[in-house]
This record gives C-alpha cells, structure tokens and sequence, in this order.
C-alpha cells in the first residue's frame, strides 16, 4: 500500500453527492492496490459522510470543517486541498466533474504545475498507462489522454458513468479530523438560491423524463412528473422548454444545463439540438417521443414513437400503472 | 478599466465531426468565435460602454484565427493581438495555453478578464480558472450577471441551476454562461471599422517563451467516434399499441423498468 490515491466527498448541503463513491470505484480502476484516502470538507459535523465514504471502499478519511467552507469557494476549497495533498503526496486524484469540480481543479492544477484530464468517462489500464475516454465536440467524439511523464494522476469524471462500488457498512477506517485555517478569501457568496425540486436528483437519476418546446405549457410538463414519479425518475427539460418558461433553468440538459447519463432517457417533445445531445447522449437508452419523423432526436433514439405527446403521455402512465408495481 | 477577452476559435456547431489518420479532420470545416466567447465579447463591450476603457480579444491559434478576431472587433472591441504558434509548437494542452496567456499577461495593467465557461470542441474549461491562478487573481466561473462598482465585482453565478450572489474584489476573471447576454450581430459598418482597428500578431519568441515551458503536461493519444448505434427501432401500430410495446421493450429488453 505504498501508493495512495486522493478522491473528495463532494457535499451538497450535507449530504454527499453520489459521484462521490464514484471517485472511489475511479481511484481503484487507476491501482487496485493503492490507498484510497478520501477528504471530506465543508462546515459542521462530517463524520457520517466520513463513514460513507468508507463503506464505499475509501480506505482513510481526513475532514476538514470550517465556518469558511459552508458555501464553496475556490480559494477556500483550493487551500484545504492543497494542504492536503501536501501532507499526503498522493500519486493520484480524482474528484467529479461537478459545478465545485469543475471550479477548482483547473485551480490546483495551476497552481501545482500539473496536467489535468477534465470530464472522464471511462478508466482504463493499457502497459501501465493510465487511459482516460473523454467526450469531446459535443460527445460527436471521443478521445483517449495520459499524463505525460510521472506527474500526479488528475482527473474529474462524469457523474453516473464509473459505476460506485457496493457499499458494506462493515467496513472500518481510519477517519482523521485536521485543522485547517481557511482565509484570505477574496470571494464572499452573499446568497445562495436554490432552484433544486424535490425528488430525485437530476444530474445523479437513472431515469430521466425530459421535455421540450412541443410540451407547450408549464401544466403540459404535470405528465411528466407524473411519469417521473411512477417510474422514480427525475424530470428534466431542454433549453427550448426554459426559454418559454414551462420549467426552471434548473432543470435544463445541456451544454449550459447538466450533463446526464441515466439508464433511461425519455425525451418529450425535444427536436435534439446538439447542444441538447451535448448534455444526455452518453445515456444507455433513449426513448423519443415527437410527432415530426424527421426529428433530430430519432437519430439518437433506441426507441421512438412518432405521435402526438398529448396522446401518448397519458396512455403511457395508463400502461405503468396497468403493469403495477414496476417502480424501479 | 483595461478589459481582456479570451477567445477561441472553435469547429462550427453544425459540422459533421470525421476523424483521420488519428486527428479530428478539419478540412473543409467552418470556423467560428466559440459561442460562450461571444458573451465574453459582448459583455466586455458593455462594461466598457458603462464605465469606459479599452477591450482587447486575445487568441492563441493560427493565421485563420484572425477572422474570429476580426469579427470581435466588428462586435466593438478596440484591439485584438493573435499568439500564433503554428511556427514553434505542434503540440498542447490547457496547461500550454494558460501558460502563452500567462506570459502575455505578464506585466499588464488588467481589470477584468473575461472567458468562455467551456470551449465546445475540447470541453474542459481549464483555461480561465488556469490563467487565474497564475495571475493570482480571483476567478468566477459560469457567471450569469455581472455589475461592476468600485473595486468590486457583483456576480451571479450559476451552479447547476442554482443562483449564487457573489461579491469579490477586482482584478477578477470571469468565465462567462448562456444567460448572460443576448451577443450582437455585426453590421456592416461595424466591419468596415473592424478593419483599421489594431490586429497585434505575437510568436512565442516575444513573450519569451521556449518550447520546453510550455510543453504540453497530457497527451491525446487516440480520438474516435462513438460506435454507430443501431437504427433505433421506431415502434409501429396504433398508439395505444406502441406505448405497450414501449413499456414491454423498456423492462424486457432493455431492461431499465
Ligand atoms: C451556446 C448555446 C448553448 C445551448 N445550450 C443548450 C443546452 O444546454 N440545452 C438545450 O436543450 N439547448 C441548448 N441550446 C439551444 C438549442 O440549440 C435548441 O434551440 C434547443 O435545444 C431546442 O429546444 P427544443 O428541442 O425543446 O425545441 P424545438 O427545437 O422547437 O423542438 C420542439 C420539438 O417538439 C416537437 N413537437 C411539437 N409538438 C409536439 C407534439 N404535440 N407531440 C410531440 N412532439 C411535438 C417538434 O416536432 C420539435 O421536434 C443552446 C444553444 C446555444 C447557441
Ligand atoms: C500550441 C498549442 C498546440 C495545440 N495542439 C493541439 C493538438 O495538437 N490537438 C488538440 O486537440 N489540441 C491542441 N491544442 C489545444 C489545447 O489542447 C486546448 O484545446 C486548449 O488548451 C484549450 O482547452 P479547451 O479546449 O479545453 O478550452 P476550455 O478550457 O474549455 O476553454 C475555456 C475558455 O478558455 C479560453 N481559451 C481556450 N483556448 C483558448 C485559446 N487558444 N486562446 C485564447 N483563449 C482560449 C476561451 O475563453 C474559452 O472559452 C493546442 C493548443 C496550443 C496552445
């Protein structure tokens, strides 16, 4: 166990976000045999998500809490796990590629000289060399990179795309709490709104119903939820449906929205720009319903049924109700 | 106020990606500003417009890339300096352009630098944060509002569809999102102006750079397309039958209900 490997427990307001046994799985697929120490920081009490973390497969946890890291901030983030690598000199690092990922890797690689492969899909192991697929012009292709040289194995992945390990709530682990003094922040968050809906969570959902400009009102996306809800999923939407103000911005897929890849993808009434496919065509299965055969979208589409929505959602949730408890 | 631009050149939407002998072919592809660039380029023409000052596009990228530049001068940006690195380097990451744009940088006087929050091809979005850190300034990614007063900058930020109110000091890089701007088409007259307007074109030998700083830290060492799916099946019959044969497709066969 020479080498160690450092993954983060990403929270969102105190709770982990699943692509953070994520890293885990990603950490072991770099090198079964390392040490897999996680960092879990934020502000408050963090030894349930230290545990979590270790049930997950994270062999050591160090947190950090301070009244700084309630809200994220790069530079607050950045200090603590600099400090942290510092400390621990790992061969390795994984985070997810999230809204914090995003932010503050670039920042710690920056600041440390380092290559840092952004948004990885899929780890592979080839001679000795560390493999990483990424999407790139929009998921129309793919390439493959490595680290030139010794350097620190850095990598964000894409949430839902490494699968997480099994957890085992009887596993042990050294969990360490460390001082850090987290300050001269130049950034203050004043405010925080939160758009996020209830249920599920979109951007971590292994089904997703999504609609478009052909739902045509806000009440038109009430089947939806209603879908989602019978079949566990999360809604979303494209641009197209936002701009006309059916649904929040929170709820766009996209390029500028977020990026998913559930099990199942149903997209309602979306044309498939590809700045819609940019953000859903890593899905496993995608379902299109639209009523123009010429839709971009069937392109994509494992199954489609060309027809008019307003017919096909409620004789849909008809048939899953009809077939009973199939609630995933 | 001294206001930068990060610009990238970047295949057009639209294009059909091919890949040969190893590299994403480019013959024949048009060219555009990468999209979340044009609201870097139309916010910075606005903040000028407010508080006045100079807005400078700056890319790194070849002979080609002066049409991108020129059409952000014919937006309303004052200047432009093209890095043109065909000559001296085959080869880089997000690493070698932070650093060419950390050298460039080197020395100015700087206000506000604004960037894309992601470029369409590559997608990583190292190059704002990267080009921060560098300069030892703040940074904002994925912003959405930006008012401007005193010495400090008033942000909204968004995370994944949640709105962050930031306050942070300047000098500060932004790195822009959909929703902050409407970017304005060019007019003919804007054009014509573009022109005359000043156009820097810079080697690596002027920022006094060599190869060695700057060499790529990763390296790409296969590009391919995504495997051809399937045709998809679009189902057939009458409606209430396909939506049956969806249901029994997507639990049976798929295997995801
Ligand atoms: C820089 C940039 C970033 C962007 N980022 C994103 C992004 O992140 N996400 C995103 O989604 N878009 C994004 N877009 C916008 C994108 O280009 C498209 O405009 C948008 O995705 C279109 O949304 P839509 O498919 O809902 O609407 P439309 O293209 O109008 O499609 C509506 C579809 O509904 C179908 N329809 C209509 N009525 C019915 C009915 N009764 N039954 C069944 N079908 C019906 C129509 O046949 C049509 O195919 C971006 C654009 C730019 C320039
Ligand atoms: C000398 C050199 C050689 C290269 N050779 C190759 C190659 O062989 N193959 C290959 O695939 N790529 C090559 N690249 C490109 C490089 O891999 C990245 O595309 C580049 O670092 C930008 O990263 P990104 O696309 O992830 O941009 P992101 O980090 O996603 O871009 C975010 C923002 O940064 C700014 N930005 C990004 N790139 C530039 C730029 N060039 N000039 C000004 N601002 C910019 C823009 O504001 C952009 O919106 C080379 C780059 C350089 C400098």
């Amino acid at each position: 166990m020479s080498e160690k490997i450092l993954v983060i427990g990403e929270l969102q307001q105190g709770v982990l976000r699943k692509v953070s046994y994520e890293t885990i799985a990603a950490a072991k697929q770099l090198n079964a045999n390392a040490e897999i120490l996680a960092l879990v920081l934020g502000d408050g009490d963090l030894q349930q998500p230290a545990e979590e973390m270790i049930h997950y497969g994270a062999d050591r946890v160090v947190t950090v809490s301070h009244a700084n890291l309630s809200n994220y901030t790069s530079e607050g983030y950045g200090q603590v796990i600099m400090e942290v690598m510092q400390d621990e000199k790992p061969s390795g690092m994984i985070m997810g590629h999230t809204s914090v990922g995003k932010d503050v890797t670039p920042k710690i690689a920056s600041r440390l000289e380092l290559g840092l492969i952004s948004d990885a899909v899929a780890i592979e192991k080839e001679d000795d060399q560390v493999l990483f697929t990424r999407p790139i012009y929009s998921g129309k292709a793919f390439e493959k990179k490595v680290m030139k040289g010794e350097g620190l194995l850095f990598a964000t992945i894409r949430p839902n795309n490494i699968s997480a390990l099994e957890p085992d709530a009887s596993r042990t682990g050294d969990i360490t709490a460390k001082e850090v003094d987290v300050k001269d922040l130049r950034t203050i968050v004043k405010e925080v709104i939160r758009k996020k809906t209830e249920g599920v969570d979109l951007s971590e959902a292994k089904i997703v119903i999504a609609g478009g400009r052909g739902v045509k009102s806000a009440e038109g996306f009430n089947a939806l939820y209603e879908l989602a809800d019978l079949l566990g999923g999360a809604v979303g939407a494209s641009r197209g449906a936002c701009d006309a103000d059916y649904c929040d911005y929170s709820l766009q897929i996209g390029q500028t929205g977020k990026v998913v890849t559930p099990d199942l993808y149903i997209a309602v009434g979306i044309s498939g720009a590809i700045q819609h496919m940019a953000g859903m065509s890593n899905s496993k299965v995608i379902v299109a319903i639209n009523s123009d055969e010429e839709a971009n979208i069937f392109k994509m589409a494992d199954y489609g049924i060309v027809g008019d929505l307003f017919e096909v959602l409620p004789l849909f949730i008809e048939e899953l109700k009809l077939q009973g408890a199939l609630v995933s | 106020m001294n206001i930068y631009v990060l610009l990238k050149k970047t295949f057009d939407t639209e294009e059909a990606i091919s890949v040969s002998g190893g590299r994403i072919d480019e013959s024949g592809a048009e060219f555009i500003i990468n999209p979340y660039d044009e609201y870097a380029v139309e916010e910075a023409i606005q903040q000028r417009d407010q508080h006045g000052g100079t807005v400078t596009v700056v890319t790194i990228g070849d002979e080609d890339s002066e049409k991108q530049l020129r059409t952000a001068l014919a937006m309303g940006a004052d200047e432009a300096v093209l890095i043109n690195t065909s000559e001296d380097l085959d080869e880089g990451d997000q690493f070698t352009t932070a650093k060419i744009l950390e050298a460039f940088f080197e020395g100015k006087e700087v206000d506000l630098i604004l960037a894309g929050n992601v470029a369409i091809d590559e997608a990583s979005g190292q190059v704002g944060p990267r080009l921060a850190e560098r300069l030892n300034m703040p940074f904002i990614t994925t912003i959405v509002k930006l008012d401007i007063e005193d010495e400090m900058a008033k942000i909204e930020k968004d995370v994944e569809g949640d709105l962050e109110k930031i306050e942070v000091s300047m000098p500060v890089l932004v790195t822009c999102q959909q929703g902050l701007n409407e970017p304005r088409y060019t007019s003919l007259p804007g054009i014509m102006k573009a022109k005359k307007k000043p156009l820097e074109q810079l080697e690596l030998d002027d920022l006094d750079l060599d190869e060695d700083e700057v060499e790529a830290k990763t390296a790409t060492i296969s590009i391919f397309l995504p495997p051809k799916k399937q045709a998809g099946r679009i189902l057939v019959g009458e409606t209430g039958e396909q939506v049956k044969e969806l249901v029994s497709l997507l639990s049976s066969e798929a295997k995801v209900i």
